[in-house]
């Protein structure tokens, strides 16, 4: 695990300052990573870590999140798992999401005590993350209202599926960077008949660099959690 | 005796539902452990006993949407 960038997101001496650093776990299987969340959760609670951005990829694989409905997996899951897609269950939020190699996964694992212990803020600060990056790319992600996430012309672009425990968060988001859009027609993205989009499709361009974005992404993760606002 | 309440969860969330108990009345539970996980549309919530102690009694079941600062349980603190 390769420590890319460390980000100082706040200077002031006096109170606890909200720092993170940014783990980039390559390519990694859901479980796993599930596990590793967890475990990192456990030192930040404890304050033996500070806040961590956990940046990965994961193998094709669909979630099925706390709300999640069975009928929004729209084949037989034998049939789904015969095309190399895993099927996991996950204690965050929302309902049926799926991942696969090109889509830009970003955990963070933030301590809220040393921000805002606000669900709602936080949410709309992963949504503004992920608008910021696109932003770079000449994309203009937008926000509905009423729904978490974020859409590029009526098409979804960023879902978000989060979990709190001790006031830290863990589970994040997926980003639609590269990747076989045509996967999602497995699953109601969800729980709803939405449409999807990828920066590659809107850039009509060949694979973007993931590297790039990863340290555009955290860049901008840094960028939106240092706001002063953010802090109670 | 103590309550343990919904406590605020951020601005504009009045409900919360109960997704899962980890502890059932009559267990002891200690301060700090996850007793009880919300969900919200987005969200999951765990939220870690306030205390030390027996839970005495459950008021929410698995399911139930209740309002911010609703009480969920009571607990008898250990001396």
């Amino acid at each position: 695990m390769d420590i890319v960038v460390s980000a100082i997101a706040k200077e002031n001496t006096a109170r606890e300052v909200f720092n993170f650093e940014v783990m980039d776990l390559g390519a990694i299987g859901y479980q796993e990573c599930f596990l590793l969340q967890k475990n990192l959760l456990q030192e930040i609670y404890a304050a033996r870590r500070k806040s961590t951005l956990l940046l990965c990829e994961h193998p094709p694989v669909i979630t099925s999140g706390r709300l999640a409905k069975r009928e929004n997996i729209l084949r037989p899951l034998d049939e789904v798992k015969a095309q190399g897609i895993e099927i996991a269950y996950s204690d965050r939020g929302g309902d049926v999401t799926l991942h696969m190699p090109g889509q830009l996964i970003a955990y963070p694992l933030f301590d809220l005590r040393l921000l805002q212990k606000d669900i709602h803020r936080y949410l709309r600060n992963l949504e503004e993350t992920a608008i910021l990056l696109l932003k770079e790319y000449g994309i203009h992600g937008q926000r509905k209202a009423g729904l978490t996430g974020v859409w590029v012309n009526e098409r979804k672009i960023a879902s978000i599926g989060i979990a709190i425990s001790h006031w830290v968060t863990y589970h994040g988001m997926s980003l639609n960077v590269n990747g076989d859009m045509g996967l999602f027609s497995l699953i109601r993205p969800c729980g709803q008949d939405i449409m999807v989009t990828s920066m590659q499709q809107l850039k009509k361009q060949q694979v973007l660099k993931m590297d790039e974005v990863k340290e555009r992404l955290a860049a901008a993760f840094t960028s939106v959690f240092s706001k002063e606002d953010n802090y109670a | 005796m103590l309550k343990v309440t919904l406590p605020e969860l951020g601005e504009g969330i009045t409900k919360a539902t109960v997704s899962y108990w980890y502890f059932q009345a009559g267990q002891t539970v200690k301060k700090g452990e996850d007793l009880v996980e919300f969900t919200t549309d987005k969200a999951t919530f765990n939220l870690p006993s306030p205390a030390t102690g027996k839970l005495l009694e459950v008021f929410t079941p698995e399911g139930l949407s209740v309002d911010v600062g609703a009480t969920l349980a009571t607990m008898e603190e250990s001396q």
